[in-house]
Formats: structure tokens, C-alpha cells, sequence
């Protein structure tokens, strides 16, 4: 079996008919196409003949359609051309970078890059064509600096480092065409930002450069197109071309036999209906949304697995080896199954992948659709896919993604503002490569479509925080660390200073991670064995010595902690995993998909279709209580063991949902009643009180105006916001980033970046990173933004409904309570419920005797 | 969130945990005896000995924030003013006879060409104010570059013995500073590091009182010979002081 482009090649040649654009193929290519049996298809001849105009290109297209190649095309034509006029006696230009190729991942990097090898040398074109990642050596990466291939293909970060290079100008200065490769991933973030300003450093670098983009099926192209071209004026935006649709994928919702959970997120109830799936399939692709999910699922199909088939899993904490071992059986085609997050979202491609499971609801039609077309990458098939919800709201919700699916209706794109915490990186890079002129800098950053808004105050601030650090009290002239000469050029102050920027380039900010090893014990120490994969350090946090959990497909028990490993040893035969994992879902439900399960819930012509527990649910919920209109949003108030409840459904997300939450529990505590405590999932939230909650007025309870003090007092103290304070820290420079080795080396002499954001803000709250924070927090993290147009949705549309009992919808969010953590508990609570352990435990001796808490 | 409210609140007036003698203040510090003598641990990280009339800080580290601006990290100019402040409203709130800086009040040798003259000003004022005694620490061997007070090495106060690092193996009446004591505790998938206060009843660690000093761990090997047993820590809350039990903290 052939592998990732080998298989688009020959899907490429699957085509039939006679294309329908002229053919601007030069004969050594076309003679190529032909002696393979194969007719090119529209798009990779639209994307000639874009490339001969020196257009700018986005090609929009499913997997497995000669995308790549696609993408390259040009290039080779170009450069084939470029050999010929030389060998026709034409003295040689110096050899400079033609084109340039940026992938998400390293590994598909070095997939491409092994795929291109095979047309270059079958056609017999001289043409050098590298890669270059982290792992590339210091010799190869040394010779790629003085003599470059004609092809680079590497990652977003090398570019950045690229860019913070002296020799950039030169070496790019004839960069004729750089490829961007899935950038319906990329463009959406923070290594967007950076990318987009790499590329307006390029152009500058190149004026003629030409953009060509890559992307899957996107909602809108025309967002994507957007982000991709430079924004100059008189440059025509870049031409979209769109490869013919696959054969449209076969979705459907697995119900199973066994009743549909109330709540939870294993599927656990479905997982012998899954494991008949996988062996009726060659090989499936279990996705799951978090890596405990991958861990609970793989454990479950290990005990089912009678026939012992060779199924494994993947994600991104096991060893890097481990995986590794995984892809390569994957390639051998020696596996049957894997289970896997999001790190198998996108890479090489399997060519005998002929099924797709999704386990648990998808949360976004883009990210299904995405999945999907890791099945079966010839594009005459139809792809797979088994949707499996976890529970009951999931049964609607797989059901809206299937219809979404079916519909090619895609969760929408956004063009996002460029970050500036990035921006100011990317300054320091330009420093570090070259003197610049703020003027020069301004025009060049705001062709880069995520700042093509930014206002030149805010463009000098950045400036002024790289230079001094921004501070209102002038304390550091000295310490400037790009400083301004006479022509009123910054130019970085120094070599060490430069080298240090580019030990810390890149957007991509690792949570602290902890190694997890086979560990035994000697003379009292924990000392290290095999390492089995890298954990959170916040869960390692939760564990006590003795305690049980999954990880690795295995039951462990921890030991202890040193440094930076975490000790475990393998839990006794038939021991259970004892700590729960508390990631249900790390992806909120889309706004798109929320409002199509509002509909089908409100729909009862629908109901009929649903299963019959799942139905009958919805009938009781009608008698009990009452079935919303999708534009309204049901607030139950109901007591229960002494507590009163109030539950909302506003279907809009679990991120907005914890919010609006902690909010609301703030109002509530000032209105006197009492809170407490909070949960929330993706449809409801439910709050609860020792006073009653059933004679509040709810309109003003859910104003907006709770999008003001209350949230700023919350966020005064939340963890949160001094995580995200970190990032934009470490991103923008102010703080670098430690290495392996550099932590927790004995005594703590550095700094706490919690120390600095405390004072920061009571010194100067205005200061350029406590903006990037409180930015990033209200979008990203809490989703302020669609909390608002959730609360502006809902005004004068609460239907109050005073119940004396718990309702069938209530059922799952309350099933929720304990399970997971709600977030931005506030630390003086943490601290206070520590004491008030103790002062328990004061009490009562023999628990102190015993020494643990629990 | 505001954490919901414990129905009855937790306020014994003396516990006893690991023969730890504690009580809750009013103004939410903490009192302790050590080797007898009454200390009042204050949330902001200073001690009170009120017999005394003695204010102690350990670990300024003042100029820090400098320090690293001059290597290249620009980290903001504000720690010394912060610091200051924190000394200033202790000194108000107290009026203590005798101000005792415990050690390590300047984060490295070459402080005295950073420092601004506005803050040198509210040292000045704060000797005027006091008797101010510089404790000398591993990190002050330039001495005081024209600043008011006077410098000693040791101090005893009633039962107590004042030094900057704490002498190997257990010691009777020791209060010392130089390890910036921190206490890490979780609960409901969170975990919060505060600075602390470290106590076995007999021998007393300050944590460190600059605003950017950074913490060691409780739990880590460094305070394994100091105490009798387990030591309590006494961890700097908002406005209060939390007694946390050593069974309870994590290690880093």
C-alpha cells in the first residue's frame, strides 16, 4: 500500500473526461501525466496557470485531491524553465531559495517533502528540495544558510527564526513563491499572527513574491483568501480555486442498543457496538476529544477485544517514540484501530483508513468534517463515519453535526485582530535581523491581514514595550533593548541580546509538563525508570501517594514526585483507576451547532426519528416542565435536599456557560441569597443557594450590565488571567521562556511571573500585557464575546418556570456536580477550605495521626 | 467563584496540631509562641513582636526588577516602590520601636547604582521613624552605600535570636529568613503557592517580604533538618493568615 502523496497522485489520475481550462503544462510534465496513465485535474492546471499569471492562489480543496502537488506545481515548472535557459549557455544567477513551504507539523513536513522526491526524480528535474525543523541539525542547517535548495519546506516557527536572521535579506531576495499548507488550521491564532507577519517580512524582502494557500473545506474561502493575500493596495485579492467535492461522506449516528446516558462522556454504554464497528471495517480511526477520553476508550475496547486485534492509541502525552511506533505500525498498515485525539487531526495520511468513529459529540461541524476525511483518501469513495454520543443532549447534537455534514454547512470563519503580544516578537525578530525604521516597520506590519486595523498608537506602544519594557516610570534607559540611532533606525542592542530573542521565537507556549516514570524506590528516593509519557502538572497535582489512574492505556499507582518526574508503578491486577480525570470535553459546543439542537428540540416533528429513551425524555420534559422555542431561554428555580436551584438552558457553549456562571453566583451572593456553588456543561448551567432563588427578577438578573463590575471583580482573582498573563509574557518577550533543566533547579532564584502580574497591575493596570490579557482572557478563555450576544439573545425571552422537583433536562447538568472542577475557583477559597481542613482535623486526632487529608 | 460560604465558620479559638500552639487575630495575623515568646505573624509576610515593639522583614530584595532589567529581561521598575510601600503600611499600622530587616535586602551587589533617589528618601524616612537594623545576608557584603541604620549580623530579643540564614540542625529560638518559604495546597483541581510562614513552635522561618522574591517549597529537602517535626505553615492570605497542616501542601 502506498502512502500520503503517492495516494493523491494516483487519485489524480482517477479522473476522467478531458479537463475543461486550457492546459498550460509544458510537455515535460504533461509527457509525465501521460506515461503515468494520468490527465491532470482542473485544479492543479487552474493552479498553473495561476502561478504563469503570478497570482496570488488559494486552492480549497478535500483530501486526497492532488492538493499538494497541486501547490507545487508551479514551482517546478518555474524552476525546470530556470535550468534549461542555463543550460542554454546563460551564465548562472546565485543560487537563492525559490520557493518556500510551510506546513502546521513537522512530520507532515517530512512527509511532503519524501512525496515531492518521487515526481522530481521521475521527471528528471534538477531541482533541490529540503526540509528544515528543530530537528534538523546545526551542520545541515549551517550548509542550507550558504547554499540553498531551490525548495524549503519547513514549519511557521523556523520561519520566525528565519526572520530574526541578519542574513534574511539576502537570502530571501528572490524568494519567488512560499506555500502554505493547511492554513484553515493556521490562520486563526497566535502562529497564525506570527506566520502573517513572517509573510509581510517576506514580501518586503521580495516585492514579486507570490502567495499560494492550502486549506480544506472551509465555510467561507473568502475569509481565508483574505488573511492569505498581502494587504497592498492595487494587488488583486488572490484567485480561489476549488477541487472538484469528494464523493459526500456517509455519517451516522450510532444508538445504541443499551440506554443513552443522562450524562458523562466515555460512551462507555456503546462501546460493544463500536468494537463490531471496527472489526466490520480494514482500519478505523477512533477520534476522541480529550486524551482521557482516549485513555477510557482504549481500556474499554481492550476488554472487548476478544479477537485480540491489533488496536492502539495515541495522543499527545504518550512518548514521542510511543507514538511514533504508532504511526509507523499505522503505515505498515498493522493495525486495525487507533484511538486518538486531535494530534491525528491532521498528518500523514493513511491511505487504508476506510472507517472514522467519532466518540462523543464532535462540538463543531469543521472539526467533524475535518475528521471525516481521514478516511479513505480516494476521492471517488465516500468517506465513513460513526457518530457516538455520550448521552442524551449528544444524541441531538450528533445528529445536528450529521445534517450539518450532509449539508456542507461548516461552524463560520473569523478573521481575528492580530495579538500584540506577537507583534511585539515579531519586532524584536526584525531588530535582531536588520536596523529598521518605525515608519518603514508600521506599512510593512499593517499588510499582514490580522493588523491591517492596527492604529499607529498602538504599533509605537509595542515598540516602545520592546525598546524599555513600557513602562510609565522611566526607570530603565540604560537597559533599552533595541535602541535608536541618529537616523532614527532601531537596531538591537547588542549580539547576546539577539541570541537570546532567538532562543525564544515561536507562539506556541508549552503547559508545564511532567515526565511520568516507571519509578522504584532505593534507600527512601523514588529514582527513575522507563518513561511512560508527559502528564499536566496540574494533574499530577491532584494525586496523593497510593492513588490510582489511567494513563497510558493502564492503571498506575503514583508514587511521588521529584523534580520533574512523577513516580508510578503499574496498580495491582483488576485495581481501578480511582481519580477521575476531569476533562469532559476540551472544545465548547459551536454557536452553529447549538442553534440547530435548539431548533430539533423545539421541532417536534423531529421527535419521532430520536430514540425512543431519548424521546420519551423530551415528552417528560414537556409535561413536567416545558419545551423552549429556539429563541427562548427556560430558567427552572426548584428546590431539592434542602438547597434551592436555579437551572438555565441557554445551549451556548460550556466556556460561556462557566462565565455566566461564576457571574451570576456573584449577583446572587450580593443579592443575599446565599450561593453555594455552580455547574455547567454545554446546554445548562445550574446554580444553588440556601435562600430561595424562584422570586428573583430574572430579566435583570441576566442584564448585561453583568458584563461589568461583577465580571471585574471576578477577575480580579482569577487564575485565569494570570496563566494567560504568563503567555503573553513569554510571547511578548518581557519574560524567557526556561528550558528543560532550567526548572526547579534546586533553591528558586528567579522570579514568579504571578509576583510580576500582581504588581504590575496595581502599578500600571493600563500597561500594554495586561491589555493582551484581558484581551485574550475575554475572547479565547471566557468567551466574553458570545456570552454577550448569548445575553443580548435572550432579553425579554427568559421563560421562568417555578417546578417543586428536579426536571429530566436538569438531569445531566446535575449529574455534572463533582465531576469536574468549575473554573476560576478564587485561591483565598482554596486557602480558606485548606485551614478549614485543618481545623477539622484539629478536631479529630486519628486523622492526624493518619496524615492525609481525604 | 466566592467560595460558597461553610455554613459554620472555622474558628477554633486554640487548635493544636502537631503541638503547635496557634490563635487567630482580629487583624488576621496569626499568633504563635516560639521558644516562648508571643509572635504575631502578619499577612503581609513581616513578624510582630509586640513585647519588643520590633517590626521584622526578611528577604527585601530590593532593586531585583533592576537587576534582571540590566540583564535584558525588562521586568517592571516597580518592586522596590512595591516593597516599600508594603514596610511603610506595617510601620504605620504598628509603630514599631525597631525595624529589623532580616538579610538579602538588596537583590544583588550592584543595587546602590539603581536605586532611585526618591526611594532612597522613604528608607531615609523610614530610620527616622525607627530604629532601623540591617541584618546582614549573604547577598549585602557592599554594605549600605551612605543609607541610615545600623548593621549587625545577630540580634537577640527576649528568648529569640534574629539571624539572615538559619543555622544547620535545630536550633531553639532561631528566627531566620533566606529560604523564602512557600506553601502549595489544592483543592477541587486547583492548586495555589503562597509564601509562608514556617514553624515547629521552636524555630521560626520568615518568608521572604520583596515583592518579586521567589518561593522554595515546604516540602523541600532544604527544611529537612531545621524543625523538630512536621512544621506548620502559616500561609500569606489576602488579608489573614491560614494555618495549613504539613500533611496537607504539595510539593512542586
Amino acid at each position: 500500500m502506498v502512502v500520503g502523496m503517492s495516494v493523491q497522485f494516483d487519485s489524480a489520475a482517477m479522473t476522467t473526461g478531458a479537463p475543461q481550462a486550457p492546459s498550460r503544462l509544458p510537455p515535460r510534465f504533461a509527457d509525465w501525466f501521460r506515461a503515468r496513465g494520468w490527465t491532470a485535474r482542473d485544479h492543479q492546471l487552474a493552479m498553473v496557470a495561476a502561478g504563469a499569471d503570478r497570482r496570488d492562489a488559494l486552492l480549497i480543496a478535500p483530501t486526497g485531491g492532488g492538493k499538494t502537488l497541486a501547490g507545487f506545481l508551479p514551482s517546478l515548472i518555474a524552476l525546470d524553465a530556470r535550468q534549461r535557459h542555463m543550460t542554454q549557455g546563460v551564465k548562472a544567477p546565485p543560487s537563492r531559495l525559490h520557493t518556500l513551504y510551510i506546513s502546521p507539523l513537522k512530520a507532515l513536513a517530512v512527509d511532503v517533502h519524501r512525496n515531492l522526491l518521487g515526481p522530481i526524480a521521475e521527471m528528471g528535474l534538477a531541482i533541490t528540495a529540503e526540509t528544515r525543523s528543530g530537528d534538523t541539525g546545526e551542520a545541515k542547517k549551517k550548509r542550507q544558510r550558504t547554499i540553498p535548495p531551490d525548495i524549503l519546506i519547513t514549519t511557521p516557527e523556523q520561519l520566525a527564526l528565519f526572520c530574526a536572521w541578519e542574513g534574511a535579506a539576502d537570502y530571501f531576495s528572490e524568494l519567488d513563491t512560499v506555500i502554505l499548507d493547511e492554513i484553515h488550521v493556521l490562520h486563526a491564532s497566535k502562529r497564525g499572527d506570527l506566520l502573517s507577519l513572517a509573510l509581510g517580512r517576506l514580501q518586503a524582502l521580495s516585492p514579486s513574491l507570490r502567495r499560494v494557500g492550502l486549506s480544506a473545506t472551509v465555510a467561507d474561502p473568502d475569509v481565508l483568501a483574505g488573511w492569505l493575500g498581502p494587504q497592498l493596495a492595487g494587488r488583486p485579492a488572490p484567485v480561489i480555486v476549488r477541487g472538484a467535492p469528494g464523493a459526500p461522506p456517509e455519517v451516522e449516528v450510532l444508538l445504541s442498543d443499551n440506554h443513552v446516558p443522562w450524562s458523562g462522556f466515555t460512551a462507555r454504554h456503546a462501546m460493544a457496538e463500536v468494537y463490531q464497528a471496527i472489526r466490520g471495517a480494514r482500519t478505523t480511526l477512533v477520534f476522541v476529544n480529550t486524551r482521557f477520553q482516549a485513555e477510557i476508550a482504549f481500556q474499554a475496547l481492550w476488554e472487548l477485544n476478544e479477537d485480540s486485534l491489533p488496536i492502539a492509541l495515541h495522543h499527545g502525552s504518550l512518548a514521542a517514540e510511543q507514538r511514533r511506533k504508532v504511526e509507523a505500525a499505522m503505515s505498515r498498515n498493522q493495525l486495525r484501530a487507533v484511538v486518538c485525539t486531535s494530534t491525528l487531526d491532521l498528518g500523514i495520511d493513511w491511505g487504508a483508513v476506510d472507517l472514522v468513529i467519532q466518540l462523543a459529540a464532535p462540538k463543531g461541524s469543521a472539526r467533524l468534517i475535518q475528521r471525516i476525511g481521514r478516511a479513505n483518501h480516494r476521492m471517488d469513495e465516500a468517506s465513513r463515519a460513526i457518530l457516538v454520543p455520550a448521552h442524551r443532549f449528544e444524541v441531538l447534537e450528533c445528529q445536528a453535526a450529521r445534517d450539518a455534514v450532509a449539508a456542507n454547512d461548516l461552524d463560520p470563519d473569523v478573521l481575528r485582530d492580530g495579538a500584540l503580544d506577537i507583534l511585539a516578537q515579531h519586532i524584536m525578530g526584525c531588530a535582531c535581523a536588520a536596523p529598521f525604521h518605525p515608519d518603514a516597520l508600521f506599512e510593512e506590519v499593517r499588510t499582514a491581514a490580522p493588523y491591517a486595523q492596527l492604529s499607529r498608537d498602538d504599533f509605537d506602544r509595542v515598540i516602545d514595550f520592546v525598546a524599555t519594557g513600557g513602562y510609565a516610570l522611566k526607570a530603565y534607559d540604560r537597559f533599552h533593548r533595541i535602541v535608536r540611532d541618529r537616523q532614527g533606525l532601531y537596531r538591537v542592542r547588542n549580539a547576546e541580546t539577539a541570541q537570546r530573542h532567538r532562543m525564544n521565537v515561536g507562539a506556541i507556549v508549552d503547559i508545564p509538563m511532567l515526565s511520568v516514570r516507571l519509578g522504584a524506590q532505593r534507600g527512601g528516593q523514588w529514582m527513575g525508570g522507563r518513561k511512560i509519557g508527559e502528564m499536566e502538572e496540574g494533574f499530577i497535582e491532584q494525586l496523593a501517594p497510593g492513588d490510582t489512574f489511567l494513563f497510558a492505556g493502564q492503571v498506575w499507582t503514583f508514587r511521588a514526585v521529584e523534580a520533574m518526574n512523577a513516580y508510578v508503578s503499574p496498580a495491582p491486577a483488576g485495581a481501578e483507576a480511582k481519580v477521575p480525570s476531569w476533562g469532559g470535553s476540551k472544545f465548547a459546543l459551536s454557536t452553529y451547532l447549538a442553534s440547530r439542537v435548539r431548533g430539533m428540540i423545539a421541532d417536534r416533528s423531529q421527535w419521532p426519528a430520536l430514540p425512543d429513551d431519548v424521546r420519551d425524555w423530551l415528552a417528560i420534559q414537556d409535561r413536567r416542565s416545558l419545551i423552549p422555542d429556539p429563541q427562548d431561554m427556560l430558567v427552572e428555580t426548584f428546590p431539592r435536599s434542602g438547597r434551592h436551584y436555579l437551572v438555565a438552558y441557554p445551549f451556548d457553549g460550556r466556556i460561556s456557560h462557566a462565565t455566566l456562571c461564576q457571574l451570576l453566583a456573584r449577583r446572587l451572593e450580593r443579592l443575599g441569597r446565599q450561593p453555594l456553588g455552580m455547574v455547567a456543561n454545554d446546554y445548562a448551567l445550574a446554580v444553588w443557594a440556601l435562600k430561595p432563588l424562584d422570586d428573583l427578577d430574572l430579566d435583570a438578573l441576566f442584564e448585561e450590565d453583568l458584563l461589568g463590575d461583577d465580571l471585574e471583580s471576578w477577575l480580579e482573582e482569577s487564575f485565569m488571567m494570570k496563566r494567560t498573563f504568563r503567555q503573553c509574557a513569554l510571547l511578548a518577550g518581557l519574560i524567557e521562556r526556561r528550558f528543560p533543566g532550567q526548572e526547579k533547579s534546586g533553591r528558586q532564584v528567579t522570579f514568579s511571573t504571578d509576583l510580576i502580574y500582581d504588581t504590575l497591575r496595581r502599578h500600571q493596570p493600563d500597561h500594554l500585557l495586561l491589555d493582551c490579557t484581558r484581551r485574550e482572557a475575554l475572547g479565547g478563555l471566557l468567551d466574553i464575546g458570545r456570552l454577550g450576544r448569548l445575553l443580548q439573545r435572550i432579553r425579554g425571552r427568559i421563560r421562568p418556570v417555578r417546578l417543586d422537583r428536579v426536571t429530566p433536562f436538569a438531569v445531566p447538568v446535575l449529574l455534572e456536580i463533582g465531576r469536574e472542577p468549575v473554573a476560576g475557583m478564587a485561591q483565598e477559597a482554596i486557602l480558606e477550605q485548606n485551614a478549614h481542613d485543618l481545623a477539622a482535623e484539629a478536631m479529630d486526632l486519628t486523622a492526624l495521626k493518619q496524615g492525609r487529608r481525604r | 467563584m466566592n467560595a460558597p460560604k461553610p455554613a459554620i465558620a472555622p474558628e477554633p479559638a486554640v487548635a493544636h496540631a502537631s503541638a503547635i500552639a496557634f490563635a487567630p487575630s482580629p487583624c488576621g495575623a496569626l499568633w504563635v509562641r516560639i521558644d516562648g515568646t508571643p509572635c504575631a505573624l502578619r499577612p503581609s509576610g513581616a513578624l510582630w513582636l509586640e513585647g519588643a515593639s520590633m517590626l521584622v522583614a526578611a528577604d527585601l530584595h530590593l532593586e531585583k526588577g533592576s537587576a534582571y532589567a540590566s540583564r535584558g529581561q525588562l521586568l517592571p521598575p516597580y518592586d522596590t516602590s512595591a516593597t516599600l510601600g508594603r514596610l511603610e503600611r506595617e510601620v504605620a499600622a504598628l509603630a514599631p520601636r525597631r525595624l529589623v530587616l532580616l538579610g538579602d535586602s538588596f537583590h544583588d551587589a550592584r543595587w546602590a547604582t539603581r536605586m532611585s533617589e526618591p526611594d532612597r528618601a522613604r528608607i531615609d524616612a523610614l530610620a527616622a521613624a525607627t530604629d532601623l537594623i540591617w541584618i546582614t545576608g549573604n547577598h549585602d557584603e557592599e554594605g549600605l552605600d551612605g543609607l541610615p541604620g545600623q548593621q549587625s549580623d545577630v540580634l537577640e530579643v527576649e528568648t529569640l535570636t534574629l539571624r539572615h540564614e538559619p543555622t544547620p540542625g535545630l536550633a531553639s529560638g532561631e528566627v531566620a529568613g533566606h529560604l523564602h518559604p512557600c506553601a502549595k495546597v489544592s483543592a477541587s483541581g486547583r492548586a495555589v503557592r503562597r509564601r509562608c510562614f514556617a514553624t515547629d513552635g521552636r524555630r521560626l522561618i520568615l518568608p521572604a517580604f520583596g515583592a518579586y522574591a521567589g518561593g522554595l517549597n515546604l516540602k523541600s529537602a532544604a527544611y529537612a533538618d531545621l524543625f523538630t517535626g512536621p512544621p506548620l505553615a502559616c500561609a500569606l492570605g489576602a488579608d489573614k493568615v491560614h494555618p495549613l497542616v504539613f500533611a496537607s501542601l504539595k510539593g512542586d
